[in-house]
């Protein structure tokens, strides 16, 4: 640390280097969170309003947060959490629970989830791995036993929350808002979400004894707005230890923005999705491409980083097939166009192939049935075809119903792509009609 | 402990000799003592009256405890009964009630049972076999014996306090049940009880009513050394109880000889009777040297006219010579100027015959002293306790003491009143028959209540007025009088209280004033009907297991913030969970339930009762509220205690979690859902000695069914059993449930009482919002019909209505710092919270969607129109989104990117998708209206 500070202005580029990507990446990963939550700043006073309510008067809760995937809900209620945990008087009595609706996926774990966070089991040792429904009483009676005034507020936050809602009878749910509907012990839920229509998921009664409360994250950001978080999140503050590095790489991050292409890159980005998380993805994957013989990002980088993004998986998945697979694809292809989509089994694909080994009458692609069955397997496992109806052991798997599912775009992207691949068979592919 | 019931053993009961007497009119035989022999055996066990014995119970761990009071059986000696003063077991008190004890409780301890409504009368049959029961005195350790087959009782119980007991209750009290006599004269027609014999009766009664079902005020008093006891019989020993806190030994036992005494009938009452008379003298005599010369020449004419009579009037002496008592010891000595007066009073009474003229006479006596001495005798009255006080306690005595004592002075007379009044019923009860007894007993008591509270307020002279129409003592003037009485007890026992140290000062008056009214009541209703129906024990709550601790919510180090301003104080008020006072615009379906429960508590019967209706408006509170009415009611005695169940459907696991926890709620037992539901059965099928009506309250009942739907089955066909006392109600949503998911048997169980809670209309949603507000002026008029009509319109929610009209409340605090503001919430504010609210996001978020998601919504649009489906696949969809992308100029996606933004689309619910393993298979469809896509996009 001291020899850092007197060669303050001479750290080797290596380090600087390791520690941009460090800095940075904390920053796109959320690691960090943003000093204050930017474009929501009226859903951040109001959330923290609510919440201080909670814990300073002992007034009971619930609201919802709704917004898209990536819009930063969770980003908001962490802000507004660390902000309300600076007073004193909350930081000493809130209590919190986090729940997620893909974790606890029903009631019972969510119980013993919510017994273990609020250290009940504590108070009493073997209670929470009793069964369900001493669970449900036990806390029940805890948070009844509490009043507004005397007992620590606790927030439950349930993110996923419309998971929750999939619950047998909604129980938490219901309890839970009933408890914040009645004078118990005060607690604020909150529930992160990004599905519209959370609300009808909720049972009548449920929902009657929601507050109504919702706090829509629909941020719409200009691209000059994308542009600028996209500059912000990769300079590097002031109080970086080498000021020339940092000076120089802001500098090569102006540039890199100002750059027509990739401006391009973004817009097409920013076209696609208006979320901060995919743009952050597109980031960390120039961000890893920096090394000391290339201390800055360059347009090539974002450019190749997008292209990675931007790759098809299922086109992608086509390079990596034999001749004869492809050959099945392409038949698939040509029965497709002529049935307009319907099934197709493998004898028709089979009989489909031997027509064009027929009419180019070379025996290179001449193979047995087995082999052939086999290739079609292969294709299935991969995904590339699935059975109509899931009832395989029915029927012969030669006379089973199967879809592609590809679309000929990336058959005929695949078949551009693929290394050395026969031109009668890219003619074939071609021909409109068998 | 071994039981009998333990080893599934016939048990046989027999009498043992000669029936000891015949009760005539209720063709009964009383034995002495009874036989249980069990089948197989030769040894046989004999239970005496006077003995402890052990009573079959619901739990065979612990049989509930009693002492034989008396036994008897019918003339084909099939019935065989008993009457029993009972003991609580230290499991049979509740849990919260055992903090009162203040120690860890004896194991062996039990509580000698002073509760009221308990039915004292059980069945030889459920006798199990006779225990020892030590009586502990004072602070006398427990003894340290192995002997697990003792009992220890060392306090009394009155289901809401602990009390000293008093080893001559115990010991005494009972005894002379066991000699009553034979009582030929028991089935004379009405007539003055002025002969001796009639007496017996009277002693007799008492015995079998009055002691075992200890009234629980009278046995409170008892207990504190209060001289309030108002029975022929009782009165002998609780004047001997009275002084009991300074009574030695020689003392109790002396009360108990006389006690005895009262019950013997004939020679050794002749006995008895020159001894009163003597002691009268003798108390003449102190009293003329206390009163000297403010005593007046009626007292004396009073005194002078007591003494004599003795001799023809035999019970009077004997309810008076225990006052003897308490002339020597001075702590109660004030008393005795009363009770002379008291005589004075009750004497016309015994010795007219109950008939109409018998008012007319006593009035006579009373219209003749009234205007002579009536002026000066209560001040005389006053005027005497305060001197005692004076000379008695000198030191302790300040001015402002003596002040004190002297105010509450006046209300003796009304408890010697009752004394007297409670001590006259009685004769008639036995030698009338029922009706006329009532009759009877409640001319003769409400006369001399009035007469004395004549004498009492003499300054009110309005009263003579009041003579009149005591001749036709309607119920009402009965009620009042007792009520008037009731007062005076209350204040009576303050005065006590400022009077005496004695230890429980507080709790005892707490008692006094809670326990007066119904003491009065159940005793003059004891007189007049007889118990049917099993009614004891105010709580059954009988946990075996060990208590469980309590978890809660940790508190809070830092106070939580009151509300500070106008607006705060409103959010507070607005809150849903904020109890308000009162429950508006729901009085009539307030009424219906609580007369519906009422009743039914009444009655003591069972029922059931449906209640439906939208959330929010109100169904749960109301209940509650009647709930907490009725509680009220029962607290001060207007009707009998009862139980409060509440089980949630929603808050339980499982449908069978509802016996669980109706067993944990009623009697503190944990049991398997099984387990449960066998032993309610059992305990809703079964009289029980000491039984109170149970109220449970099932919300969310459409959580209860089941595939066979036999957790409603048995919550409705409880209720019908004859001895469960079970009122249902049961709430739920839908108004036609019973005849949507219940089969048959059960919808009829339920029974046709419903009632449906229709959803609020704007008026009523404005008053309700008004009366939680409670005159906080938060809201403009405008904004609060605004509110109403809006949730009124939508759904009538009451809790909608108060979180709109809560967030309304907020927004206006935020915009306070706008100038223009008035501080109050105005339109403005509530449109914002009710758009906030009602107003969908979908167009919002169609609108801030990304470009290509705006064109795939489009795209899915076209490809609709395409098919003339609201439905297609995403290949499909994808066709023409690649066509939209070249129109609009945008570089065309790549299938996976594509799929990514139809995922994004699906995630919001803007789109429903199949699920994403099908790639390019998944069907889509929108799940907002074209129109609002249409229209969002337009705008943009």
């Amino acid at each position: 640390m001291s020899k850092r500070k007197i060669t303050k202005t001479n750290v080797p580029v290596g380090e600087c280097i390791s520690q941009v990507q460090e800095m940075l990446r904390e920053r796109l990963c959320h690691q960090r969170l943003p000093d204050r939550p930017e474009g929501v700043e009226a859903q951040h006073k109001h959330l923290l309003e609510l919440l201080k309510r909670t814990a300073v008067h002992g007034e009971s809760n619930s609201v919802l947060i709704v917004g898209p995937r990536g819009a930063g809900k969770t980003m908001l209620l962490r802000c507004v959490l660390r902000d309300l945990l600076e007073e004193k008087e909350a930081q000493k009595s809130l209590l919190q629970v986090h729940l997620n609706g893909l974790l606890q996926t029903d009631d019972r774990i969510a119980l013993k989830e919510i017994t273990r966070q609020l250290h009940l089991e504590n108070v009493v040792e073997d209670k929470v791995f009793g069964s369900f429904a001493e669970n449900l009483c036990f806390l029940l009676e805890a948070l009844k036993k509490g009043d507004r005034s005397s007992s620590r507020p606790v927030l439950f936050v349930l993110d996923e929350f419309d998971l929750f809602a999939h619950h047998k009878n909604q129980t938490l749910l219901y309890n839970l808002l009933d408890i914040s509907q009645s004078a118990q012990a005060p607690i604020a839920v909150v529930g992160i979400t990004c599905r519209l229509d959370v609300l009808e998921l909720l049972e009548k009664r449920v929902k009657s004894r929601f507050s109504h409360r919702q706090i829509h994250l629909l941020s719409n950001p200009t691209f000059t707005e994308y542009l600028d978080r996209v500059r912000t999140q990769l300079s590097l503050p002031d109080d970086f230890p080498d000021d020339k590095f940092a000076l120089d790489w802001n500098a090569s991050i102006e540039t890199l923005c100002e750059d027509k292409s990739v401006e391009d890159v973004l817009q097409r980005h920013f076209n696609s999705s208006k979320d901060f998380r995919s743009m952050h993805m597109l980031l960390m994957l120039c961000l890893s491409r920096v090394s000391v013989a290339k201390p800055a990002i360059k347009p090539a980088d974002l450019l190749e980083a997008s292209r990675l993004c931007l790759a098809d998986a299922n086109a992608n998945m086509l390079h990596g097939l034999s001749i004869l697979e492809l050959c099945l694809i392409i038949a698939m292809k040509h029965l497709n166009d002529v049935y307009e989509g319907d099934p197709f089994n493998l004898q028709m694909v089979h009989n489909e192939f031997k027509k064009f080994l027929q009419r180019k009458s070379n025996s290179m692609y001449n193979f047995e049935q087995p082999v052939i069955l086999k290739a079609f397997e292969h294709l299935q496992q991969l995904e590339l075809i699935r059975p109509v109806d899931s009832s395989s052991a029915k029927t012969q798997r030669e006379y089973q119903l199967m879809r592609l599912m590809l679309d000929h775009s990336q058959i005929m992207e695949a078949l551009q792509k693929y290394p050395q691949c026969p031109t009668d068979v890219k003619q074939w592919a071609m021909s409109a009609f068998g | 402990m071994k039981y009998f019931t333990r080893l599934r053993v016939r048990r046989v009961y027999e009498w043992r000799g000669k029936p000891l007497s015949f009760n005539r009119k209720l063709k009964t035989y009383e034995y002495g003592s009874l036989a249980i022999s069990v089948e197989g055996l030769p040894r046989s066990t004999v239970i005496k009256t006077g003995q402890h014995i052990l009573i079959e119970g619901e739990d065979e761990d612990s049989p509930y405890v009693a002492k034989v009071v008396r036994l008897f059986g019918d003339e084909s000696g099939k019935q065989k009964k008993a009457v029993v003063q009972w003991f609580v077991r230290v499991s049979e008190v509740p849990v919260s009630k055992l903090k009162l004890l203040g120690r860890e409780p004896h194991p062996q301890e039990i509580f000698y049972y002073q509760g009221r409504s308990c039915d004292d009368e059980v069945d030889a049959g459920s006798i199990l076999e006779p225990v020892q029961v030590k009586h502990l005195i004072g602070e006398a350790p427990f003894p340290d014996s192995g002997d697990r087959d003792t009992l220890y009782v060392k306090l009394s119980w009155d289901s809401k306090t602990f009390k000293m007991l008093d080893s001559a209750l115990v010991e005494s009290e009972l005894a002379p049940a066991i000699s009553t006599p034979p009582c030929p004269k028991a089935s004379l027609p009405p007539s003055p009880p002025c002969s001796p014999p009639a007496v017996a009766p009277a002693s007799r009664v008492p015995a079998r009513r009055a002691l075992p079902t200890p009234d629980l005020t009278i046995m409170r008093r008892a207990a504190q050394g209060e001289v309030r006891y108002n029975r022929a019989t009782m009165s002998a020993e609780v004047e001997s109880l009275h002084s009991a806190t300074k009574m030695s030994a020689s003392k109790c036992l002396s009360a108990k000889r006389r006690n005895a005494s009262v019950r013997t009938p004939g020679v050794r009452k002749k006995l008895e009777l020159s001894n009163p008379e003597k002691k009268s003298m003798i108390s003449e005599d102190i009293l003329s040297q206390l009163l000297d010369e403010e005593l007046e020449s009626e007292v004396m004419w009073a005194v002078g006219r007591l003494s004599a009579s003795p001799p023809q009037d035999p019970p009077l002496t004997h309810s008076l010579t225990p006052l003897k008592k308490p002339h020597t010891a001075p702590g109660t000595f004030h008393l005795k100027p009363s009770t002379l007066v008291l005589h004075k009073v009750s004497l016309p009474d015994r010795n007219s015959p109950p008939s109409s003229a018998s008012p007319q006479q006593g009035d006579d006596v009373m219209e003749a002293g009234l205007p002579t001495g009536s002026g000066k005798t209560p001040r005389k009255r006053n005027a005497t306790p305060t001197r005692q006080y004076a000379t008695r306690d000198q030191k302790a005595t300040t001015p402002s003491r003596k002040k004190e004592s002297e105010t509450p002075k006046e209300p003796f007379l009304g408890v010697l009143a009752e004394v007297d009044n409670e001590k006259s019923p009685m004769l008639p009860v036995t030698v009338t028959p029922r009706s006329s007894k009532r009759k009877s007993a409640q001319l003769v008591s409400s006369r001399i209540r009035q007469q004395l509270n004549l004498l009492d307020n003499l300054q009110d002279l309005n009263s003579d007025g009041e003579d009149e129409e005591e001749f036709v003592p309607s119920k009402k003037e009965l009620q009042s009088s007792s009520d008037d009485d009731g007062e005076e007890e209350e204040e009576e026992a303050a005065g006590l209280d400022s009077d005496e140290e004695v230890p429980f000062k507080k709790g005892r008056y707490a008692a006094a004033v809670s326990g007066t009214p119904r003491s009065k009541q159940r005793t003059r209703s004891s007189t007049t009907t007889p118990r049917k129906t099993p009614n004891k024990k105010i709580t059954p709550g009988t946990p075996r297991t060990p208590h469980r601790a309590i978890p809660s919510i940790p508190s809070r180090s830092l106070p939580a913030r009151q509300p500070a301003n106008v607006l705060e104080e409103a959010r507070t008020r607005l809150h849903v969970s904020s109890v308000p006072e009162s429950l508006p615009c729901r009085e009539q379906e307030f009424q219906d339930i609580y007369s519906f429960v009422e009743s039914k508590i009444v009655d003591g019967t069972g029922g059931c009762m449906y209640i439906s209706g939208v959330p929010g408006t109100g169904k749960t509170a109301t209940v509650q509220e009647v709930m907490r009415c009725l509680q009220h009611a029962a607290d001060v005695d207007e009707i009998s205690p009862f139980h409060f169940i509440e089980i949630n459907g929603m808050k339980m696991t499982d449908p069978h979690q509802a016996y669980v926890q109706i067993l944990q709620k009623l009697t503190g037992q944990k049991a398997t859902a099984d387990h449960a539901a066998a032993l309610l059965e059992k305990r809703f099928s079964n009289p029980a000695p000491r039984k109170e009506t149970t109220v449970l309250l099932v919300d969310e009942l459409d959580l209860l069914w089941t595939r066979k739907q036999n957790v409603m089955y048995n919550l409705f066909d409880w209720p019908t059993r004859r001895h469960a006392r079970l009122v249902v109600l049961t709430i739920a949503n839908t108004m036609d449930l019973p005849e949507r998911i219940m089969i048959n048997r059960v919808a009829s169980r339920l029974g046709l009482t419903r009632m449906s809670f229709q959803p609020y209309s704007f008026k009523q949603l404005q008053q309700i919002i008004m009366s939680r507000l409670n005159k906080v002026k938060a809201f403009e008029e405008d904004a609060l019909q605004l509110v109403s009509r809006k949730v009124a319109a939508l759904s009538g929610d009451a809790r909608r209505c108060l979180d709109i009209c809560r967030r309304a409340t907020e927004i206006c605090e935020h915009s306070a710092a706008d100038p223009s503001a008035t501080g109050l919430v105005g339109m403005s504010h509530v449109m914002e919270a009710l758009n906030e609210m009602f107003s969908s996001a979908y167009i919002t978020a169609i609108k801030c969607a990304s470009v290509q998601e705006q064109l795939f919504l489009r795209a899915v649009i076209a490809e609709f129109r395409r098919l003339g489906l609201e439905e297609a696949t995403f290949q499909q969809v994808f066709v023409q989104h690649q066509a939209l992308c070249r129109v609009e100029g945008l570089q065309p996606l790549g299938v996976s990117e594509g799929l990514a933004v139809c995922q994004r689309l699906g995630a919001c619910r803007l789109l429903l998708l199949e699920p994403s393993r099908l790639g390019v298979l998944q069907r889509v469809r929108l799940n907002v209206s074209q129109d609002d896509v249409l229209y969002a996009l337009k705008a943009d």
